[in-house]
């Protein structure tokens, strides 16, 4: 049940990452990439971090991705036209893509060797108030700042907004 | 393993069968609450007290032409009202209505499922909904339902920051994400519930949580994506029969799940008033055999010869429910339901009451209100139940 279900929710994000890239229009891209991270949200749960997969939606699915749509939609973006490909394109776009997903799986391979298997829900830990708990002690210093990293990027998105309106 | 799934799909049946029911007649209890205070009768042709509206209504719908303009972003067009329905629906497979039952000898919860993230997931669910309405406002190509799009997700996201603070709270003082688990802990009585219960009352998280629902279900007096003397009918201006009928259902869905979490979050879920020991078992009874008394009274009183037979059946029907209530067997769940039902209910005819009283705001108000006031009154109420929950401990 639980491979099923990996299979099916890994197949839909794989296909709606593809479908981010192929999309000509804006909008329909940013719905492929929303339907990525609902799946990824579906991919935490089955690994039992429930937490991460509330805030994965939360955050991502239902905060960042309805801004994207929302600018999208306010500055009515068109769809993008379709120009032929350069000879170099066509020419190393295939080969490149068989070198770079190689050197992953051969990352992938070093870094995770075969003896650490996955086990489907076998991850403890992944409740609210272990995330909480580990956030403000363990990585206190990290949370604390990312947090003021957030606050600076806002106070510039405010002094360049500010510079346009003047 | 066989007797859960059974279990579960016979909960499934009676719970969408209840809300789906339940939906089509609080429209028709709306039409009726917002025609009484405009002293006027409201429905009242199709059967008897407009009782089959809604019937009628659906069959209305269903039987009207499907129309798709020819100038739509068609695969999001038609994504649209089933993205707004699905996610409306959803958040009632976390709700739950009633403690523990036993039902022919097995044991279960009146619940679908108790996920021990259970708020996490209805907030999850419930910011996926804009979708729906935004992509609904984008993909009909037309101007009218862009701009409605357009206003539905930036008054989304602008009151899902307070309605998330306001939730945060009561959170706190509950110390736990279940909703079965928020409702344990406000066992007891009206002075255990989160409203106002200590260290801090919750009344004005509970205020704005529900002044942020009214926004989040695009309520009078924050329904500006629909205004229709400025936009025609908003976002849904392109739909027509079933798609349209499936964006006015998720509006009612979603009513019904803010203020289920409002019931949950400050008013005690199922948990009675007051303890059982003061007879606080014999209200439900006691409520509707007044009902029914009352209903017997207008319907034999000359005065009413329009009623001459639909009220007294109706007071037969109460007092025999109020019969029911007493009965000892079916007390230990249906007493818990019908606080839930009854609190529920409440919050759904404020709904409807401030619907037919105030009008609509203008849009800088909407969004100077919920930035300069909602949204620091509700930090500063989390901080503060902050610093005394930390104080307690």
């Amino acid at each position: 049940m639980d491979v099923i279900l990996f299979l099916v929710f890994a197949i839909i994000a794989v296909v709606c990452a593809i479908n981010v890239v192929v999309q000509t229009h804006p909008i329909s891209s940013a719905v492929s990439l929303v339907g990525v991270m609902a799946s990824l949200a579906v991919l935490y749960l089955l690994l039992g971090a429930e937490f991460l997969a509330a805030a994965q939606v939360i955050v991502y699915a239902g905060a960042i991705m309805v801004l994207f749509v929302f600018v999208i939609m306010l500055l009515n973006a068109g769809a993008e036209a379709k120009k032929g490909r350069s000879f170099t394109a066509q020419l190393l776009g295939l080969p490149l893509l068989v070198a770079f997903l190689g050197l992953m799986a051969y990352f992938v391979q070093r870094l995770f060797p075969q003896s650490t298997m996955v086990h489907f829900g076998g991850f403890r830990g992944g409740g609210a108030a272990e995330i909480g708990h580990a956030l403000f002690t363990t990585f206190l210093l990290p949370f604390e700042v990312t947090s003021i990293l957030i606050l600076v990027a806002i106070l510039g998105a405010i002094v360049l907004a500010r510079k346009e309106m003047d | 393993m066989d007797s859960f799934i059974v279990i579960s799909l016979i909960k499934e049946v009676v719970v969408f069968g209840v809300l789906l029911t339940t939906l089509a007649y609080l429209q028709w209890v709306e039409r009726k609450v917002i025609a009484h205070i405009q002293v006027r009768p409201g429905p009242y042709r199709v059967g008897p007290h407009g009782l089959l509206q809604p019937v009628a209504d659906i069959i209305k719908l269903l039987t009207k032409e499907d129309l798709v303009p020819p100038y739509v972003n068609k695969p999001l067009y038609l994504l649209a009202p089933f993205l707004a329905m699905t996610m409306a629906l959803l958040s009632i497979s976390v709700i739950p209505f009633g403690p523990q039952i036993q039902v022919a000898g097995y044991q279960t919860y009146m619940q679908l499922t108790d996920l021990n993230i259970g708020v996490l997931f209805v907030l999850a669910v419930s910011s996926m909904g804009v979708y729906g309405i935004a992509l609904a406002g984008w993909s009909s190509n037309n101007k009218y339902a862009l701009l409605g799009g357009l206003r539905s997700s930036a008054q989304m996201i602008s009151y899902e920051l307070p309605m998330s603070l306001a939730i945060a709270a009561p959170l706190l003082i509950s110390n736990t994400l279940s909703l079965r688990g928020l409702v344990e802990k406000q066992a007891g009585g009206i002075w255990n519930w989160n409203v106002l219960h200590g260290p801090f009352p919750q009344i004005v998280s509970f205020i704005i949580f529900l002044i942020a629902a009214f926004a989040e279900t695009n309520r009078i007096p924050f329904d500006l994506p629909e205004a229709e003397n400025e936009l025609v009918a908003g976002f849904h201006t392109e739909y027509s029969s079933m798609k349209f009928a499936s964006f006015f259902m998720s509006e009612y869905a979603n009513m019904i799940t803010v203020s289920c979490m409002a019931t949950l979050l400050f008013l005690g879920g199922w948990v009675a008033p007051w303890p059982a020991e003061y007879g606080s078992s014999y209200v439900p009874a006691a409520i509707f055999l007044l009902a029914g008394l009352v209903a017997l009274y207008h319907g034999f009183h000359p005065a009413r010869r329009r009623d001459g037979y639909t009220l007294p059946v109706f007071g037969v029907l109460f007092l025999i429910a109020a019969a029911v209530f007493l009965l000892p067997m079916v007390q230990s769940w249906l007493i818990p339901l019908f606080w839930f039902c009854a609190k529920t209910g409440g919050i759904l005819f404020g709904f409807m009451w401030i619907r037919g009283t105030l009008p609509r705001f203008r849009y800088d108000q909407l969004m100077g209100f919920t930035w300069k006031f909602l949204f620091p009154v509700a930090m500063l109420n989390l901080l503060v139940t902050g610093f005394l929950v930390a104080l307690r401990s």
